[in-house]
């Protein structure tokens, strides 16, 4: 094969055609036989690299990666006798570095290690170009070429990676599993329904970095030898969806998808399915049966997806954070992954920091990390010099932990035994202001909203444990509701069809098991400590700092405060339905929470 | 959205359209009834016996699926439709305070729609914006960092 030491690709995009590309390349080709320089510049037809609108007809050439753009047959020649002849880039024709920051994403803080989040607010994703500067598909290639299904799958083994989704089974065991399925056709699924309030990860990944899970999905493919993958993105997120269309045509364009991958003889394609609207979709068999067309209802396992997946044939499902790892295990291998992490649990986790935290937002951290550090030295205390109280990671599944487990390495074992779990990666941090029965109360309306109401002890179990908390916060509390809430806790975790009803009673368990005084202040005392439950509390007017300013008056919204000008006003206790507008219009710290 | 009734021809052909562009197998029912629901506002009853027979799939079963997923709809909705987050971290950053006066200005509880059908209100699944919660969504139009104090203002935005 002949040895170039560049090559020239030149956009061939429809819209570039329309602008005179194909005058720039006839005139590009000239110009460089003119040198004396065919032999040495390689000039090829690429698709799409800037923008066709803005930056067409242009250029880029390899390997500096200078991107010539806005071309003219008469910016052609200075071109190639700058850069080719001279061996310089002519800047009034280079594309500017566009800015693709993220202002989602801020810049890493020290303790954190980014790997699945690297590429993002870097790379653009909408241009695979780009993903394949940063040694993209590499992964692929060498497995297509090297590797055989058996190799890549004890070496997912090897590497310790398990589901990010929560559970965290061993990947590589569940590709083997599919693996060894005699069934055919096989099929390849990624989760990307990221349900669970407060976590957004996936989400990023999906809109910053999408050929990383495409990646992952066709190696995996290649491993358990599946043909066709799906993927199952949640509505609520219509950019992800379109950024995973656009980067999938990319792929099959440069022949990273579809038939003959790499000329490997290996076929693999992706396909984009939407849910809509259902949080139990996450759940895997429920997720198939929505890929199906059916109601996203769970069913019980064995048989698992591995044997009996969609529409009966053997399916591996992971989700999206699973599989962008994968590249990057393949990629720079084993010694390098397994350095990160603890024990047994390697590499890293992304987390969605929300609440009551200084600095919210997503952070990537090895497992064995503590939740202190997390809190304060990535996400900077707790917000307003205010106090920590507990910390709910896990998602509507999770618990609650208190100050006293703070110091608790974050992986799947350490937080399972604390009454929490890992979950998908929400992290939710409050402070004292937050009262922990409201909490359970509040998880329990979502568990039981979103119970897709298959199962007894998930459809009336969660709706009963949830009237008993509302009763409790309404001041209604009595004797021998905890007990209660403790033995249907207990019924509802046993007898659940699937990981939701499982995991619903985890909020209600592990708030009774850390801050029992707060439900016994709630219901033999009638008061609420942290002044958040409303049948609990009410706003008063303190007669000396109120300067009668009217203020609170006019912001009422139901018109329950009165008084004169210049003289204290009155809250009307039967009017008010305490939505803390007075307190916090006040100027003058007159409203008091009783 | 029109306000077509299903019966009237323009929604047969309009429906006959929908499959003929998504497909007319089971797995395509999810997205061809989304596509009804944001056509149409809503999946009605002849829509149904129409899909029944484009699809080949019982009635029963297409309403099955129609009444499972928050975001397809088989009761008319309002003109604007308010979608509160109510997920948790929305709710420890005030969402609860925002939420108390929404449903007060609107006179409505979720699920309901206002009786001159200006309004419908909704509580959704999270958005995935946790770091700008408390969030509105009415329409399309996204509202972030929303305080008590704005929702009227936000509200009278729409006509």
């Amino acid at each position: 094969m002949a040895y170039y030491r560049s090559t020239v690709l030149v956009s061939m995009d429809p819209v570039c055609i329309d602008k005179g590309a194909l005058e720039i390349k006839q005139q590009l080709i000239k110009e460089l036989a003119l040198l004396n320089l065919s032999e040495e510049v390689q000039v090829l037809d690429s698709p799409r690299i800037g923008d066709p609108e803005t930056d067409g007809p242009d250029i880029l050439v390899y390997p500096e990666a200078s991107h010539y753009i806005q071309l003219t047959t008469s910016t052609v020649g200075p071109i190639v006798m700058e850069h080719f002849v001279k061996g310089r880039e002519l800047q009034q024709y280079k594309a500017q570095m566009r800015d693709v920051t993220d202002e989602e994403l801020s810049e890493p803080k020290d303790k954190e290690i980014r790997i699945i989040l690297e590429n993002i607010g870097k790379i653009d994703p909408r241009n695979i170009e780009d993903y394949i500067a940063v040694d993209g598909y590499q992964a692929l290639a060498k497995v297509l070429g090297e590797m055989s299904p058996e190799e890549v799958i004890q070496t997912i083994l090897d590497s310790k990676l398990r589901g990010r989704g929560g559970a965290g089974f061993p990947t590589g065991l569940k590709w083997k599993f599919a693996r060894q399925a005699p069934d055919t056709p096989r099929y390849m699924v990624c989760n990307a329904d990221e349900g669970d309030p407060g976590a957004f990860m996936n989400r990023k990944v999906l809109e910053g970095d999408p050929h990383s899970v495409l990646e992952g999905m066709a190696i995996g493919a290649y491993a358990v030898g599946a043909n066709q993958g799906y993927v199952y993105c949640r509505a609520e997120y219509p950019i992800a969806v379109s950024t995973l269309n656009i980067a999938i045509e990319q792929a099959r364009e440069y022949g990273l998808l579809g038939k003959d991958i790499l000329g490997s003889g290996f076929d693999f394609d992706i396909e984009v399915r939407m849910g809509a609207g259902a949080f139990v979709c996450g759940e895997e068999t429920a997720l198939m049966a929505s890929i199906e067309g059916s109601r996203g209802e769970p069913r019980a396992r064995p048989p698992f997806p591995a044997s009996k997946g969609l529409w009966g044939k053997p399916t591996n499902i992971n989700n999206v954070e699973t599989y962008a790892n994968v590249p990057k295990i393949i990629h720079r291998g084993l010694e390098w992954y397994t350095s990160m992490g603890s024990e047994k649990s390697k590499g890293t986790k992304t987390f969605a920091l929300a609440g009551d935290v200084a600095h919210t937002g997503l952070i990537e951290i090895p497992f064995g990390m503590t939740l202190r550090e997390i809190i304060y030295d990535i996400g900077g205390g707790i917000k307003d010099g205010k106090g920590f109280k507990a910390v709910q990671t896990g998602g509507p599944m999770g618990g609650c932990l208190p100050v006293s487990d703070l110091d608790l390495p974050v992986d799947y074992e350490t937080l399972g035994a604390a009454g929490s779990i890992m979950g998908s990666g929400g992290m939710i941090v409050m402070d004292e202001g937050t009262c922990m029965v409201d909490i359970a109360r509040f998880f329990m309306e979502f568990t039981q909203d979103e119970s897709c109401g298959k199962c007894v002890p998930c459809r009336v179990g969660t709706r009963r444990l949830l009237e008993i908390l509302e009763k409790i916060c309404a001041g209604k509390g009595e004797e021998g509701d905890i007990e209660e809430l403790q033995e249907l806790s207990e019924q509802i975790k046993k007898n659940s069809l699937c990981g939701l009803g499982q995991g619903a009673p985890n909020p209600v368990v592990s708030t009774l098991n850390h801050f029992m005084d707060e439900y016994k202040a709630h219901i033999f005392e009638k008061r609420c400590p942290a002044k958040v439950c409303r049948a609990l509390i009410k706003y008063e007017i303190l007669d000396g700092p109120c300067t009668g300013c009217t203020v609170c008056a006019r912001n009422c919204p139901v018109s329950a405060i009165s008084g004169e000008r210049k003289q204290t006003h009155i809250i009307d206790q039967d009017l008010c339905i305490k939505c803390g507008i007075c307190y916090q219009s006040c100027k003058f710290d007159a409203i008091e929470v009783n | 959205m029109q306000s077509v009734t299903a019966n009237e021809e323009g929604t047969t052909l309009g429906i006959r359209e929908i499959v003929e562009r998504i497909g007319a197998t089971h797995a395509d029912l999810i997205p061809v009834l989304r596509a009804i629901t944001d056509k149409y506002g809503y999946i009605s009853q002849p829509a149904m016996e129409e899909l029944s027979g484009l699809m080949n799939l019982p009635t029963k079963e297409i309403h099955s699926v129609a009444t499972f997923y928050r975001m397809l709809s088989t009761q008319p909705r309002g003109k604007h439709v308010v979608q509160f987050c109510e997920s948790a971290p929305c709710h420890v950053v005030g969402g609860r305070e925002v939420f108390a006066i929404l449903k007060q200005a609107l006179a409505l509880e979720p699920g309901q729609t206002s009786p001159d059908n200006k309004w419908t209100l909704l509580t959704t699944s999270c958005l995935g914006v946790c770091d700008a919660g408390p969030v509105i969504l009415i329409d399309t139009d996204m509202y972030g960092n929303v305080t008590p104090g704005q929702v009227k203002e936000i509200l009278s935005r729409y006509e």
